[in-house]
Formats: structure tokens, sequence, C-alpha cells
């Protein structure tokens, strides 16, 4: 198979974010960090949020994005949806990146338009051919009306389609070779699926092209159960992240060594100390990691 | 009226305006915590003020709640299941804040506290 | 490497796919879509049930953040149930979740169950010039001396431009006395429902403010936002009260840094003076 043609794709700036952690921006945060400018890496936003046309979210913004890097998510492009993407949305989205210049752009592997509107939910997709092709086309327009690469993030999934032909990691491996988009992987994701799916997340992470991961997300998750009693994980991003994505974490480390990691809390947001420390422990197991790489190195 | 007449009326508006925003004006003591007379004698002084017509500044500081919406992240809420927004507002009262309303036919409390 | 579907058929065409998800989540009447599975192949409704409540309780969870004194007005239970009737005839057409809701004032005046609170939408319209306001496009208050600068003769062509986020609202009840005491730690006092209360609402800076305002100068304002020049405000102003004070308004708006910059009609616009 033939990859299709490509605009250059780093038009923009060949920026990167820091392979340190970063904490998601939340307006409840903004005070405690215009304040105290906490060390940390990065911040992420979700790209909707400040599409408003002014007031404080893009003053604090803009002043938050003077002192640190910052990377741009979106959540409402709808790359999976069998229906042109929306071209004014996309228009806002290359608005926000002229303006706040992010090292990185992140959307999902899902959709969320429909005939009757917008959903506020990342909608999962049957992996075929017909809808690799979709996405492929969508990843190729998204990457040149931006001019830039974007990153594209593994879903949190609560069921399968009977139609897919294709696993999600060989879905996204073929997406990145035929697109050259970079990949977010979001480690809560993968747990989330693989409990709700009973596969086994390791396998998962052995078979992601970790090599084009550029970011990491870890969040929180809510245990229910389905009508059969199995258990059901909720992709909540409402709490502090678990033990066991943690551990997943340190694993995909030791494979990928350092990488920009994002601390995600969308609700019940609580003070900034909280995120803070996730931050910093998700930095402690990339410091472990980079030192017992190092020794290894002295003594091998 | 004529053209030049209101021109004129106009231009000693906005210069006697501008002189107001000059001196420095009394806050308002806005609408705080009143008893029953406090406020028949706030009423009182808001006509006062009425006739004064000045915009009086009620409520000026940051509220919680501007904060992001966000999509993608999924919810909890009472079990999760698609059964969750069954609520039927048309078999339902309206059941919070306890506000006595003083009606011009007397007094009623609208809305009893739960 | 891609696989046999499981299902062994022909996928469906996505579009009709996303159709049939979409209308699913949308119409709780009906079931699941088939060929949506669990760990062990058997179709799981609880687990398409999780992208329904997603949807539709995420959207209340937005409104009850973007109406908190409608919210505590009525109530959790009836609150949810209010919303989730909005949510489901008006889901959002844009992903632009920040201006959602913009109709549930309306929504809420037509609500038969809240009738018995005739004071509610105006509490909702409240809310939602809050957040218009908090979101409104930046601008520089003009210095009032900036007015100085202009001959006498020129006032009567006289346009003035109100800052992006000035809205009026003329309110049937004390809504803002209302929306006061449900917002923050105000102790609830009793109101008058037969006090009919107009405000102004503004963002000069990094705050929105509330003002009272009088019921001529909601007709003045709203004038000036529709770009009728300040003597056609001030014609209508009278006429809903002839004892408007036009430099009180003006000085107010000034304090208030409502007006960000004027101009002039062209002079041979003819006006009907009175």
């Amino acid at each position: 198979m033939i990859a299709p043609m490509h605009a250059p794709l780093q038009e923009v700036a060949a920026a990167q974010l820091p392979t340190r952690a970063g904490v998601g921006l939340k307006p409840a945060h903004y005070a405690a960090i215009i304040e105290n400018e906490p060390e940390i890496g990065f911040f992420e936003v979700h790209a909707e949020n400040y599409m408003g046309a002014g007031g404080p979210p893009h003053r604090n913004l803009t002043y938050i994005r003077e002192r640190y890097a910052l990377s741009l998510h979106g959540v409402g492009l709808s790359i999976g949806a069998d229906r042109p993407l929306d071209r004014a949305h996309l228009s806002r989205l290359h608005q926000l990146i002229l303006r706040y210049q992010p090292a990185s752009f992140s959307e999902h592997l899902a959709w969320s338009t429909h005939d009757g509107g917008f959903f506020n939910d990342l909608l999962p997709l049957p992996y075929h051919g017909a809808t690799l092709r979709r996405v492929c086309a969508h990843i190729d327009e998204v990457q040149d009306r931006l001019g830039c690469r974007m990153l594209l993030e593994n879903p949190s999934t609560y069921l399968r389609f009977a139609e897919s032909t294709w696993s999600e990691t060989d879905f996204i491996t073929e997406i990145v070779r035929r697109t050259h988009c970079g990949l977010l992987l979001d480690v809560n994701n993968v747990h989330v699926s693989a409990t709700n799916q009973q596969t086994d997340a390791r396998a998962y992470i052995a078979a992601f092209p970790l090599a084009h991961v550029a970011e990491i997300h870890l969040a929180g998750h809510n245990l229910e159960a389905d009508e059969l009693g199995r258990p059901l994980l909720i992709d909540t991003h409402d709490r502090a992240v678990d033990a066991a994505v943690w551990h997943l974490y340190g694993e995909v480390i030791e494979r990928t060594g350092a990488v920009a990691t994002l601390i995600e809390r969308d609700a019940d947001i609580p003070s900034w100390d909280v995120l803070f420390a996730e931050a910093c422990q998700a930095e402690a197991i990339m410091a472990d990691h980079a030192k017992r790489g190092a020794r290894h190195a002295r003594h091998g | 009226m004529s053209n030049s007449s209101t021109a004129l009326l106009l231009a000693t508006a906005f210069s006697t305006a501008i002189a107001a925003t000059m001196v420095p004006v009394a806050n308002a003591d806005g609408m705080k915590m009143m008893t029953k007379e406090q406020m028949m004698q706030t009423r009182a002084a808001n006509q006062k003020r009425a006739m004064a017509q000045k915009l009086e500044k009620c409520f000026g500081v940051a509220l919680k709640g501007h904060n992001d919406c966000y999509a993608g992240a999924g919810t909890t809420c009472a079990g999760t299941s698609s059964a969750d927004y069954q609520g039927n507002a048309f078999k339902l009262v309206a059941h919070g804040t306890c506000t006595t309303m003083h009606t011009p036919k007397g007094d009623g409390s609208l809305t009893p506290k739960a | 490497m891609p696989a046999t579907a499981e299902s062994g058929l022909p996928a469906p065409p996505l579009h009709e796919r996303q159709r049939a998800f979409a209308d699913a989540i949308l119409n709780p009447a009906l079931a699941a879509p088939a060929g949506l599975l669990g760990p062990d192949g058997v179709a799981s409704a609880h687990r398409f049930g999780v992208y329904r409540n997603n949807v539709v309780m995420g959207l209340i969870h937005l409104l009850e953040d973007k109406f908190p004194a409608v919210l505590r007005l009525v109530g959790t239970p009836f609150f949810q149930a209010m919303a989730q009737a909005f949510v489901l005839s008006c889901p959002p057409q844009s992903p632009i979740l920040l201006q959602y809701g913009g109709q549930f004032p309306d929504f809420i005046a037509r609500f038969t169950p809240a009738r018995e609170l005739p004071y509610l939408a105006d509490v909702a319209r409240i809310e939602q010039a809050y957040l218009e306001a908090y979101h409104a496009e930046d601008a520089d208050a003009l210095d009032p001396s900036a007015f100085l600068a202009i001959a006498p003769q020129d006032f009567d062509r006289l346009h003035l431009q109100l800052h992006p986020s000035v809205q009026v609202l003329s309110c049937t009840g004390p809504a803002l006395r209302i929306w006061q005491m449900n917002v923050g730690d105000e102790p609830l006092q009793p109101v008058d429902l037969g006090e009919a209360q107009c405000v102004l609402v503004s963002r000069p800076e990094a705050l929105v403010e509330l003002r009272e305002i009088q019921g001529s100068s909601e007709v003045f304002i709203s004038s000036l936002l529709d770009q009728a020049s300040v003597v056609t405000a001030l014609q209508r102003a009278l006429a809903a009260d002839p004892e408007f004070d036009l430099s009180a308004n003006l000085a107010g708006l000034l304090e208030a840094q409502c007006i960000v910059g004027f101009g002039f009609a062209p002079p041979d616009v003819k006006r009907n003076d009175p």
C-alpha cells in the first residue's frame, strides 16, 4: 500500500512538549498558578474552552503561556465521524494555534458529531477498512489545515463493535503509517478498555507503536459493574490516578523513556497542590527510570 | 426641539456626566442581610436612589459558576445506567430554597423547605 | 492486520451505524443498537447506557454549573428533570460547550412544571447574561475626557459604542434580588414579587458586574445597543419616563466603564424631531 502524499507537517514550529509532567489547566487554579508559578513541565487545555471571544480565560491563558509550554487538546473535532470535518471548527483551532503557539496539538480516535448536532462525549468506532480510510483522510486534512503534526489519542471504550476487523493497536499502527501523525497514549484509557473488554493491558502496550508516542495521559476512573456483574470501569477524570494505572505507566516508561505526561482532572477538581503532587509522582517515575538507565550504562 | 438645542442639551448632559465621574462616589450599600424592617428601609432608600437615577452596582465578584466545560470524560451519576435520566419534572415539585414571597395579595411561601 | 469480523457479515455503512448510535443516545425509548458487544461477545445494553448517560448527565451537570441559582431555587431532582427535558429536545449544535444553554431560560419560561415560579426564567436569563459577559470580547473603556473634544453642534448625531459584554435585562419580578440571594452566601430574605427589576450586565475588566437600573435606563441602554443615536435613545427613554435624567445615566455608564467608543451619523441623515 502506498502512503498518501503529505504537505510538510512542521510548518508552525518544530515544538515539542518537554519530557516532563504537566497538569490540565483549570480555571479554579488560575490564581494559585499565577501567584506561585509552580515548577512544572507544561499545562494542557481543552481547545474548546478557549473558543470564547475574550474575558478572563484568555487573559489567564496568555499570562500562563508566557511562562510555560502549552499542549492544546481538542475534544470536538470528531475525527471518526462519517461526515466531513467541521471546517469552521478547524479554522477556530488554527486561530488558537496561531495565537498560543502550543508545543502540541492532540485529538481523539472517536466521533461526536451527528445529524442533530454535537455530543459532549467521545464515541467509539468500529475498526474496519472504511473507518480506517475515513479517519486517515480526516487526519490528513487536519494536519494540512493546521500546518502541524497532530497526536491521536487512544479511546477508553465500554463495548466493541461486532463488525470490527482490526485490533485497536493494529488500527492505530496503520493510521500512523499512513498519516505520519504522532500518538497520545492515555494509559488510563488502556487500563479502562482492557478491564472492560477483559483483555490484557500489557499485551496492548506491547502491540502499541510506542516509538510514535509524544505524550501520555494519566487520569482517574470509577469502578462499576455491568448487568452481568462484570467489572465496568468508567473513565471519569474525577479522582486520583489509580495504583494499577501508575504501575502500567511505569512499565510504559521502562519502554519509552521519559515522555511528556499529563495529569488530567476534569471533574471534582481538588486544590492545586493535590494535582501538583500527582505530577511530581509522574516525574519521580521518569527520574527513577533515567537513574536506573544511567546505572545500567555505568555497569554495563 | 431643534437640532441645535438638542445638541446643546446633550453637550450639557455629557459635561455634567463627565464632571460627576471625577467626584468619588460613595459605595452602594448593596443588598446585604436585612430584617423585614431593614428591607422596608432599604426599599425606601432604593426609591430615593431611583430618584437620583444612579446605576448602582450590586454585585461584582467572581463566581465559581464559570467552570470549564468538558467533553469526553465520562460521568458517574447514581450508577451510570441508561435509566439514570428518567426523572419526570411533571411529577416533581420545585423544592429548593425557602424564599418567602411578599406578593401584592399578601405573604405566601412558595417553596417549602425540604 | 485485519481479520474477519466476528459477526462474519459485511460491516454496515459507518454513517448508518453512527446515525443509529446517535438516535439511541437521545431517545431512551430506543433499544441499544445491535452488534455492540461486551467481553464475551454478548450484547450489553448497560454498556451502551454508559454513553447515553455520559452525554445526557454530562450536559445536565454542565447546566447545573451554569445555572447555580436556578438549581438552588428548585432543588436538584427538579432541576435535573427539567434540564433533561431541555437536553433531549435541544442537544448542543456546536462543539463549543461554553455556548450551550443559551436557550435554557426561554425553555424554562415555557416549561409548565416551573410555572409556579414566575421569576425562574428571569433568574436564568441573569445567569446566562453573566456567562456571556464573562466570555465576551475585551475592549478598553473610553476615557470620559474624550467627549470634551466633540464640537457642541455634533452631539445630536452622536452614537455610543458600548462594551461587548454589555446587556440589559427587563425582568417581570425581583429576579436580581432573588439571584443574589441564591448565589454565594447571602442569607435568604423576603422579596416583593411586585417589584420588577431591570439589570445592567457588564464585564469591564475581569469581573462581571451586575447593576440594578431604572426601567427608563433599560430603554435608553437597549436603544444604544440597537445602534440608535443618543438622541433617539433619549427620546425613547423620555417616553418611558418623562423624568429620565440623561446626565445621571451617562455618568453611570461612564463610571461602569461601559462606553468604549463613539461615532457620528452622517450629517445629512434626517431625524424626526418631536
